[in-house]
């Protein structure tokens, strides 16, 4: 890398490109959209767009948001990214009830499933949890203070859940770590006691979810990594049950790229099998789509179920979200800052059907790719959620582009020669002024 | 014709490795990203190349010795080569993050067990960063014994978190550590006596030896002897601040 790239590469850190991120309220009451610093909600239930309430004045996130999430229970909402807020917002009211201020940027949040703790990472490894008892869902509260609960030595931490029943908290880091913690009693005290690790990924991890059914109480995690790799976990004991090589696996035409950018997923029950649906953003290859994996509990295996392709469509998502009983997936494509646009942010929203119970066996419920006006809400709906703007292709197409470069720059640990770490150490700038 | 073959950098006279060949800074920022090889799990650590004579062949990794005893930040391999002695058959590890240092400690190792057949078998360094990779190293309550000596003190506040005993690394400890296990810390920075101290004494799965196991415990009285950075301390006729702790089970 030569110095002058190096010196651009410094210089544009302020306007980082985020990429637009999408949550769906558990029973699908309503969904939500953050676009750089925006956030988008509409009402799925009454029909209409949601206008946000947050009495702390000015604009609700003035940097962009890194991490949505619906409580288990759909009350409470949680929004926060890189201005350092952490809000909790009442879905009822939509009043953002509670305002957390962080030391660093914030990287993902997590609602214990009882809906009593909040709790973030920032980019420094540190997760911290917020007690929300005694939280007046009326009543804007300011004096809600953040204590420490555990940390990954200083590594940005990319994922964190819950495990299902709520006795682990998991976090994932870009280092290629999973850290499993018993959640205390006393959360505010912090987690000391360490479950197990799940080591395995070669490459950051970039998501975590559990799939669980009621054979199988205390659930399996699900892990996406960069290392190309989809990898199914016993949290107890830490062991690796199998792993889903994207690379080898997908029918594309030409050959996948190694490094994996981001795979969603969701969880939903159909027969006795789970469905963890993931996508795949690798834009050297030919596959735009989305790939569902099934995952047999019994055999603890991963396997592909189906393929929804998208291609034409320079369709290319950014995040995906699922309520727990409606069978729609949603996903959202859309970057913010894009340099060199008149528009410098933009979403596109689309939903895919049949993800219903026992839906994906006979051929005729193949999952589909909605249209615009078959999505719920319809025309309202999109112009809440992607702005009334029509916007071309091929912005689409610069907007994936973008969101993969800068989450490699955010992710992929950079290699320098000796010269240019001597001149880096020469020009740092993180000296106390 | 033995002088040609001799190790250029050992002393002619020991066969030991010189240490003006093997300089380097005091300091290594423990944040900076990794570039040398880590083992994924601590299963894929290779056995019989750190200790050939209990591990002749690389297929008996299902053997049930395991390494019991690490010494984070060992620097040049004092406490190691005392401990050797003292424990014979108990593997042990050090575990240091600049190269020239690890690499000294390697052909010190070698060296010794060339010159005492027999001996210094059982101990091994690696090159490694101890406050991200301790989960890749060591399996659950896998050790007996960490030993923490002479950590850089990181004076400045804003560089508090490169201390290799907080409260948040503390918890990683107690995970390699089995119950009962003892972690051992020495310094001659008063402020990080205190720190180290506290932050042991404060967290709720760690509780201090008493006076009695102090005096007891033979490997107590090498901390501050062992090592070439106590031994500096002694000669200077410096203080130093001991905290040794036992891993319990948390109360719930």
């Amino acid at each position: 890398m030569s110095e002058t790239q190096m010196e651009e590469g410094d210089t544009h850190k302020d306007i980082e490109v985020a990429p637009a991120l999408i949550a769906v309220h558990p029973t699908q009451e309503s969904v939500a959209v953050a676009v750089g610093s925006d956030l988008r909600v509409f009402d799925l239930h009454g029909g209409c767009a949601v206008s946000l309430v947050d009495d702390s004045c000015g604009p609700f996130h003035n940097d962009s948001i890194r991490a949505i999430r619906y409580g288990a229970k759909g009350k409470l909402f949680v929004s926060a990214g890189d201005d350092k807020l952490v809000k909790i917002w009442s879905t009822e009211s939509w009043r953002c009830i509670c305002t957390v201020s962080s030391e660093k940027r914030v990287s993902a949040v997590a609602l214990s499933n009882d809906g009593l703790y909040v709790c973030f990472a920032d980019k420094f490894g540190v997760v911290w949890v917020v007690d929300l008892n005694g939280l007046d869902r009326n009543q804007v509260s300011t004096n809600k203070k953040e204590a420490p609960l555990l940390a990954h030595y200083c590594s940005i931490i990319t994922g964190l859940e819950f495990s299902t029943g709520g006795r682990f908290i998991v976090s994932a880091d870009r280092d290629f770590k999973i850290r499993v913690t018993v959640f205390p009693k006393e959360p505010l005290n912090g987690g000391h006691e360490i479950q197990s690790f799940c080591l395995g990924h070669t490459e950051f991890v970039t998501c975590l979810a559990f799939v669980s059914a009621s054979e199988y109480p205390q659930g399996f995690l699900v892990s996406g990594s960069g290392d190309s790799t989809v990898r199914l976990w016993n949290i107890s004991s830490g062991s690796l049950l199998d792993t889903f090589e994207v690379e080898m696996k997908l029918p594309s035409k030409g050959k996948l790229r190694s490094l994996l950018y981001r795979v969603f997923l969701h969880d939903g029950f159909f027969l006795n099998i789970i469905v963890v649906s993931l996508a795949v953003n690798m834009l050297d290859c030919s596959f735009q789509g989305v790939v569902v994996l099934s995952c047999d509990l019994s055999a603890q295996t991963l396997s592909i179920a189906k393929v929804v392709s998208m291609e034409g469509e320079c369709f290319i998502p950014t995040s995906l979200s699922t309520g727990s009983s409606a069978g729609l997936l949603w996903m959202v494509a859309g970057v913010s800052n894009l340099r060199g646009f008149d528009n410098p942010s933009l979403t596109r929203v689309r939903v895919i059907s049949g993800f219903e119970k026992s839906s994906l066996n006979p051929p005729e419920h193949q999952p589909t790719v909605l249209a615009d006006e078959e999505i719920p809400g319809g025309d309202q709906l999109l112009e809440k959620l992607q702005g009334s703007v029509p916007v071309e292709q091929k912005v689409f197409l610069a907007a994936a582009e973008a969101v993969k470069s800068a989450m490699s720059n955010l992710l992929v640990k950079k290699q320098y020669c000796s010269e240019t770490r001597e001149f880096r150490k020469r020009t740092r700038n993180d000296k106390k002024n | 014709m033995s002088e040609i073959k001799a190790h250029p950098k050992n002393s002619k006279s020991t066969g030991l490795p010189r240490k003006r060949f093997y300089r380097a800074r005091a300091h290594s920022n423990p944040l900076s990203d990794s570039h040398f090889p880590v083992p994924i799990l601590p299963c894929q650590v290779n056995y019989s190349l750190h200790y050939p004579q209990f591990f002749p062949s690389s297929d008996q990794i299902d053997s049930s010795k395991k390494i019991e005893f690490a010494d984070i930040g060992c620097g040049f391999g004092g406490l190691l080569i005392s401990l050797s002695n003292l424990f014979p058959e108990t593997l042990m590890i050090g575990m240091e993050l600049r190269d020239k240092i690890t690499e000294y400690v390697k052909e010190r190792i070698s060296a010794l067990r060339v010159a005492n057949s027999g001996h210094y078998q059982n101990i091994s360094v690696t090159r490694t960063n101890s406050m991200k990779y301790i989960p890749n190293h060591f399996e659950k309550g896998q050790l007996s014994k960490m030993f923490f000596l002479f950590p850089d003190p990181h004076f400045k506040e804003k560089n508090h978190r490169r201390r290799v005993i907080s409260t948040f690394l503390l918890d990683e400890y107690a995970y390699a550590l089995r119950v009962g296990g003892i972690i051992y810390t020495i310094t001659d920075v008063e402020e990080l006596g205190e720190w180290m101290k506290a932050c042991l004494e404060s967290h709720p799965m760690f509780e201090a030896l008493t006076g009695e196991e102090l005096v007891e415990d033979p490997v107590v009285k090498l901390l501050g002897s062992a090592t070439e950075e106590g031994q500096k301390v002694a000669r200077n006729g410096g203080e130093t601040f001991q905290a040794v702790y036992r891993r319990i089970m948390p109360s719930l």
